[in-house]
């Protein structure tokens, strides 16, 4: 295999708080390679969408990256500052945010937004720059882009502009997109065909993706490899068939059981007993280990393995012959 | 598009003649405007002339419709202090306040935007919080008090610039303007500061915690996530966005500028309408404070026309007739 | 943002300290909390509480009484501050003006008419805006449209201009020989007048928003009147923006009388304000007696300074969310 796109090599990230520093990511390592998508999954506030800002460098203060290292094309990122993170940002690596009603500004139309961003990365005149973006409008299945290029974003609905913001973030070819839940706020109809354009896009471009989301399902359709988060540290790795199918870790399982499928005549939903702990009360050891029904002894003690791909951060790992 | 402005200027005409009612009411009601008018000898046969002149004969719609008639036409009535004419003043010392508005309406948008800009940027700076806390004084400072302040320093200790008056003026046709000397250009110093220290604090504080605001929004995140430059995002995308509601306040304040400038001409004594409105105001000389209302009133309404134009102007959302189709 | 889920939580704890004392209560409260943990809160305060104090009792501070003719020497006239004076070797702690009165003690009477204009304007604004506040928001049609479409041109003038109108018509309808003594009053309904606006809009916003909900709602079904619900009811919601305003209102009241004061068309010489005293000091500017326009400039500045920046940290401490 060739080299990773995006290497992230024990990452945490740190919020100082009155009540002492939080961890919102604690030591995340992983890969993306060319052309992959990397589902990064995980309940809200896991720290998937926080891993996804430091690597592009939108961590709001105080939030900082305390160690660890982020490696873009075998170029280290995250001591990157100032104007030569910008100029990484949206040539490198796009980001698509969740909701496409309020990421586009609304007093620029979408021609400006888009050629403006191409002239910001690309070294191209301006002429140029608006035929390419109205290549970029028909290529992300806008109909009649030459028209609607002028067209301000409030004349768009949700799918549309969601698709304006893919043009935006991928038109000046960057090589990671960062999709941080980018169909959670659309109607569910129109949820498939995001994805699908996404994927097709990234794998025409050999584009890395790193695709953040709490849907399972999108994760079983779009994504190659998924990296399973939970409170901030990571509970799995693996690609989508192993981690999908054969679930190692526990929280995965109980996500998994807990995921309506269409396919499988499921009798009832499972439910994960309990809730995600609170940065600032994470528990001892294993950070599951509260909610897990293996846990043991050496769960509440030792914090978790660390792992590789294919691995789940627990001692007591399930093995295939468990899959209910 | 259309549609919109007609009813606004509905609207407009609408409160026009509300504080035209309050006006006319004032003159009407406060006092005897005859005995106002005729001073201590006076006979009967003078007072019915003038009743008779002045229509206070008529019932009250009739004579309403004749203040608005006369209004229209530039006919306030006489001064009772002065004995002359209401638009022959107000249009004589019109220039002197309009100018200073102008100029201090210019100081306070200007330095108000950059300033408000500048704090929300440099949010953590120590320049920018010192400017805040200093604004916080500016707003608690009532206007007299700057105004003595910089005569006490810029005219009685270091004798820089007049404490009082216009300085020579020139004629051009109708409109007596300072512009044109030296003496008129300083004369304008301190009194436009005066008057526009105070809409610069307000614009600026606005300006300050609309754009704060604005660069919360996702799409400055976004703007921030393709690489853009920081110039680029400050000014072309949040400071747009800020405008928005920036704007109407800025209309306001316009339009109290050339009320506050009552406070800035009895200061400086600058020889405006302000000045003549407290006067008027000191000797309730009625027909001149009606009038000063009723120019006021045009000029607020106006400026509030203008700013629902500049509406359209920026926010593509209210061009609802440019959308077509879905 | 925490400040707002601390609130809820003393107000959920609050009905089981019942029999805390009032006090207790209040000193255990996260509002006192906040209050303690802001020097700007504490500092103007103090300043807020000297300055009311020694107005409301300045016949007992100000060292003479500057109205009254038989303490008066016009020898002292234009002594400076903490030097005797040339003639009669008395001293005075802020000197004094043309006719030998001390200026500290002028600065004390004057703050008196001052806050009391501020106060009384204050006061007949809040109640005028929160009867018709209410009025409109919970009768709404008719009544609400004429009431909010005055308060909306007359949110379109500064109630600088609406006030000296007011002053100046008020004026006009009270006989010459009674014009001084009424200035005050009018003073008070000029400004009150010009200041109903901000409490109506508030008070009739939250009324809109009460009226909905169902305790009002059952009160209505069980039959209380209009006004029992209205006061009852909708009123006690309203009172924490009511008071912001009301804090943010006196110092702009007290700006404004000082404005009009010193413009001439508010508190007469023989009753002077802060205003009237910085009017007159003015005149003396040019010729080197500074402190009879110094002082009470500094004081009416602290005054509305101290005012204003407790209005401000009340609107934070209480609301976070109204701007």
């Amino acid at each position: 295999m060739s080299d990773p796109v995006l290497s992230i090599r024990n990452l945490c990230v740190e919020i100082p708080t009155r009540a002492g520093i939080v961890r919102p990511v604690d030591s995340v390592s992983y890969d993306i390679a060319a052309g992959e998508i990397l589902g990064v999954v995980g309940e809200s506030g896991a720290g998937k969408s926080m891993a996804g800002n430091a690597v592009i460098g939108l961590l709001n203060p105080p939030a900082r990256i305390a160690s660890g290292e982020i490696w873009l094309n075998g170029k280290r990122i995250d001591t990157l500052k100032g104007d030569a993170m910008r100029r990484l940002c949206g040539k490198h690596i796009g980001m698509v945010f969740q909701d496409p009603l309020t990421s586009l500004n609304p007093l620029l139309s979408i021609g400006d937004q888009l050629t403006e961003t191409m002239l910001t990365h690309l070294d191209i005149s301006r002429e140029d720059a608006r035929k390419r973006a109205i290549a970029a409008l028909e290529e992300v299945g806008i109909p009649g882009a030459a028209e609607r290029i002028d067209s301000y974003p409030h004349e768009f609905s949700g799918g549309m502009r969601q698709r304006v913001v893919i043009a935006l973030a991928l038109c000046a070819e960057p090589s990671l997109v960062i999709a941080d839940e980018p169909t959670t706020a659309l109607d569910v109809s129109v949820q498939a065909q995001i994805i699908a354009l996404l994927k097709r896009l990234c794998r025409n471009r050999g584009t890395a993706v790193m695709l953040i989301t709490h849907d399972m399902g999108v994760i079983a359709e779009a994504a190659d490899r998924v990296a399973v988060m939970y409170a901030g540290r990571l509970a799995e790795l693996g690609s989508v068939r192993d981690v999908l199918t054969a679930p190692r870790h526990p929280y995965t399982h109980g996500l998994m059981a807990s995921t309506p499928l269409a396919s499988a005549g499921q009798p009832r939903l499972h439910q994960i007993e309990g809730a995600m702990p609170r940065l600032t009360a994470i528990p001892e050891g294993c950070p599951f280990n509260p909610r897990c029904e293996r846990a043991a002894d050496k769960c509440r003690q030792a914090p978790a393995p660390r792992i590789v791909d294919g691995q789940a951060a627990c001692w007591f790992p399930r093995v295939a012959e468990e899959a209910s | 598009m259309l549609a919109y402005i007609i009813r606004r200027v509905a609207q407009s005409a609408l409160v026009l003649l509300v504080v035209g009612l309050a006006a006319f009411s004032m003159f009407r009601f406060v006092g005897d405007p005859v005995e106002n008018m005729l001073g201590q000898e006076r006979t009967a046969a003078d007072i019915e002339r003038l009743r008779e002149q002045l229509g206070l004969d008529q019932n009250f719609v009739v004579q309403y419709y004749k203040f608005l008639e006369g209004a229209v036409q530039g006919n306030f009535g006489v001064s009772y202090r002065q004995g002359r004419p209401v638009a022959e003043i107000l249009i004589e010392r019109a220039p002197a306040t309009l100018e200073l508005a102008a100029v201090s309406g210019v100081l306070a948008i200007l330095f108000g935007i950059a300033l408000g800009v500048f704090t929300a940027i440099r949010r953590d700076g120590w320049v920018a919080n010192g400017i805040m806390s200093a604004s916080l004084i500016g707003v608690s400072l009532p206007t007299f008090l700057i105004g003595i302040l910089l005569i006490y320093i810029f005219s009685v200790e270091l004798g820089w610039l007049p404490s009082f008056g216009r300085g020579e003026t020139v004629q051009v046709g109708n409109w007596s303007t300072g512009f044109l000397t030296s003496s008129g250009l300083k004369a304008l110093v301190l009194p436009s500061i005066t008057l526009g220290l105070y809409q610069m604090t307000l614009i600026m504080r606005l300006v300050r915690s609309e754009m704060l605001e604005v660069l919360r929004q996702d799409y400055i995140r976004f703007a921030r996530a393709r690489g853009l430059r920081s110039r680029a995002i400050n000014f072309r995308h949040a400071l747009k966005n800020t405008m928005v509601p920036v704007i109407t306040v800025i209309g306001l304040q316009v339009g109290s500028i050339i009320a506050f400038a009552i406070i800035t001409e009895t200061v400086f004594q600058w020889p405006g309408v302000g000045l003549l409105f407290i006067n008027a105001v000191q000797f309730v000389d009625i027909p001149v404070m009606a009038a000063y209302l009723m120019l006021i009133s045009v000029m607020f309404v106006s400026i509030n026309l203008i700013v629902d134009m500049l509406y359209f102007l920026i926010d593509p959302r209210l061009r609802l007739d440019r959308a077509g189709g879905h | 943002m925490t400040d707002t889920s601390h609130k809820s939580d003393a107000e959920i704890i609050a009905p089981k300290l019942a029999e805390k004392s009032r006090l207790r209560v209040f000193l255990d409260s996260d509002i006192f909390y906040a209050f303690r943990r802001s020097p700007v809160a504490v500092v103007s305060t103090v300043v807020v509480l000297i300055l009311v104090l020694s107005a409301v009792f300045a016949p007992l501070v100000a060292p003479t009484n500057p109205f009254d003719p038989s303490s008066l020497n016009l020898m002292n006239g234009f002594s400076s501050p903490m030097q005797p004076n040339a003639f009669t070797g008395d001293t005075f702690l802020l000197g004094t003006d043309d006719q030998g009165r001390d200026v500290f003690s002028t600065i004390l009477y004057g703050m008196r008419v001052s806050l009391f204009v501020g106060v009384a304007a204050v006061l007949l604004a809040m109640v005028l805006g929160i009867t018709l506040g209410l009025i409109s928001g919970y009768v709404g049609g008719w009544t609400e449209t004429i009431i909010m479409r005055v308060a909306d041109v007359q949110l379109t003038f500064p109630s600088i201009l609406i006030a000296m109108l007011i002053f100046g018509v008020a004026k006009g309808f009270t006989p010459v020989e009674y014009r001084d003594q009424m200035a005050i009053w009018v003073l008070i309904l000029a400004i009150g007048l010009s200041d109903w606006v901000q409490f109506a809009r508030v008070v009739r916003g939250a009324t809109l928003v009460e009226k909905r909900k169902e305790y009002v709602e059952a009160a209505r079904l069980i039959g209380r009147t209009p006004f029992a619900i209205m006061l009852r009811h909708i009123l006690p919601n309203v009172l924490s923006p009511v008071l912001v305003i009301a804090t943010i209102s006196l110092a702009l009241a007290i700006i404004a009388e000082a404005t009009l004061s010193f413009l001439g068309v508010g508190a007469p010489a023989t009753q002077p304000s802060l205003g009237t005293l910085i009017r007159i000091g003015q005149g003396y500017l040019f010729s080197g007696e500074w402190w009879i326009l110094l002082f009470p400039a500094v004081t009416l500045l602290m005054l509305a300074l101290s005012v204003n920046l407790l209005g401000d940290w009340l609107r934070d401490a209480l609301n976070p969310r109204l701007r």
